[in-house]
């Protein structure tokens, strides 16, 4: 009796001894129990996930990117005329518009923006808020989600004198969210359900608000090069006379603290109000506008 | 009958001692490329190391995601076009200190030593040697260096456009006091 136990004992020791010898002599996985560790409480850690877009601008709307808290970012825009017009105009390089706007980040959540176009010589201000962040992890969230709204201002003058000419008549209203997931580290999605109020209509017939679907999303080529498609469905009984879906495709090239978007659309108005209630141009006909759109960020605050 | 446990005991005491072990996990590795119209610099504080005084093994490892700029944008830029991280999360060395014998654990002091290993990151392996120190203080290790790697060997590769912005190498600084043992 006494002899087995002593025997069993000794096994196990023997057993024991020999494992942590044979531990010793694995020396080139030293760390793997701790990286084990450190891995076990990073599935803990929520873990969001970023770069969804490359910048703020899908092509002509927002995208679910926000600048990150003290960054300036300084957009340029300008859409050329349509392609139909031939030669003459060297397929609308003589004609441009263009919209200067700066955007800035207050928060990691939460960054404004101001711009002026010069088609209609409108003025816009926004801001864009994050309510959702896509992540995994302890907190497990399958799509971000942005609310923007923005304000136009119509500085045109009056075309009818005749009438009453108030400044609220020259004010329109943009309620958009902006639901987007990153698929894969080259596919992100987002729909764009936006409202569209316009304080004055030119004819009693047409309605002040307007309601839109946009979707939209991005298909990296490479690191630094992105295709990017966007379209603004209206729905039925939301649209003015004349005004078709804005439909734009394009590509985001990156390089450093600039992205040049180049991109071809029937939309010419580059603030929200006109490229999705207000675009005329038809594919079909070859009304298409090329256009680009460059961003340069300046690090103005401290990041952390 | 005692004899044999005392026997069996002395064995399994002699085979379980195992070389003793010093770890941290919160060491630190800094890096930065200067040129003339740009400094580029960032650090981890989540260094995972290791050190093995008997055979004189040396392992790092870290994640690419803990790495913190100044500004956000480069680092977004660090993980996403440069090292990759969401498919090549982590960066690493594997190596020896090949001097041991310059080194006394039991006294304190600081020594300099060659390490030779396997650094890997982006998804490169590459055998490197560099130079560093090992300092004991009161029983405690801490190990330091600092060396240069050149982009280009670990396939990262830098835009045109950029290239006036990003040297060609970049210095890396080690530091870690390897506080934990096991």
């Amino acid at each position: 009796m006494h002899i087995k136990k002593i025997l069993l004992f000794s096994a196990v020791f023997i057993t024991f001894g020999l494992r942590a010898a044979a531990q010793d002599t694995t020396g080139t996985d030293l760390l793997a129990d701790l990286e084990k560790e450190t891995a076990n409480s990073d599935a803990e850690a929520t873990k969001y996930t970023t770069a969804t877009f490359k910048t703020t601008r899908l092509i002509s709307g927002h995208s679910s990117e926000n600048v990150a808290k003290g960054v300036m970012d300084v957009k340029i825009a300008h859409r050329f005329g349509t392609l139909n017009k031939g030669g003459y105009e060297l397929f609308g390089l003589d004609n441009a518009t263009m919209r200067m706007g700066v955007d800035y980040g207050i928060t990691k959540y939460l960054m404004v923006g101001i711009g002026r176009s010069t088609y209609q010589k409108t003025y816009d201000a926004f801001f864009k808020l994050k309510l959702l962040r896509q992540s995994t992890g302890k907190r497990n969230m399958p799509i971000s989600l942005s609310y923007v709204p923005t304000i136009a201002l119509k500085t045109l003058k009056d075309q009818n004198t005749e009438q009453n000419n108030y400044f609220t008549s020259k004010l329109y209203y943009t309620h958009q969210l902006i639901i987007a997931r990153k698929f894969s580290d080259n596919l992100s999605l987002q729909l764009m359900p936006t409202f569209v109020h316009r304080n004055l209509v030119s004819l009693a017939s047409e309605p002040n608000d307007i309601l839109a679907i946009g979707i939209g999303g991005r298909q990296k080529l490479t690191r630094r090069l992105s295709l990017n498609a966007e379209y603004y469905y209206l729905l039925p009984g939301s649209k003015l006379a004349g005004t078709t879906n804005s439909l734009s495709i394009g590509f985001d090239i990156e390089t450093g603290g600039h992205v040049f978007q180049l991109h071809f659309t029937n939309s010419q108005g580059m603030n929200e109000r006109t490229f999705i209630s207000e675009t005329t141009g038809k594919w079909e006909k070859g009304d298409i506008l090329f256009g680009f759109n460059i961003s340069r960020v300046f690090t103005i605050g401290k990041n952390r | 009958m005692k004899k044999i446990f005392l026997a069996a005991a002395i064995i399994a005491g002699t085979l379980s001692t195992k070389a003793q072990k010093f770890y941290t996990k919160n060491g630190n590795i800094s890096f930065s490329s200067k040129t003339a119209i740009e400094n580029i610099a960032a650090s981890s504080n989540q260094v995972t190391a290791i050190i093995v005084p008997a055979t004189g093994d040396m392992q790092f490892s870290v994640l690419v995601t803990t790495f913190h700029f100044e500004k956000a944008l480069m680092e977004e830029h660090f993980n996403e076009t440069y090292m990759e991280s969401g498919k090549y999360p982590k960066a690493s060395f594997k190596g020896k200190i090949t001097d041991m014998a310059k080194v006394n654990f039991t006294k304190d002091g600081t020594y300099s030593v060659t390490v030779t290993g396997d650094m890997t990151m982006h998804n490169v392996t590459k055998k490197t040697t560099t130079t560093g120190t090992v300092t004991i203080k009161g029983g405690k290790i801490s190990a330091a260096s600092q060396f240069i790697i050149k982009l280009a060997d670990y396939k990262i590769d830098v835009p045109k456009v950029v290239r006036n912005n990003i040297s060609e190498t970049v210095t890396i600084k080690v530091a870690c006091n390897y506080d934990q043992k096991m």
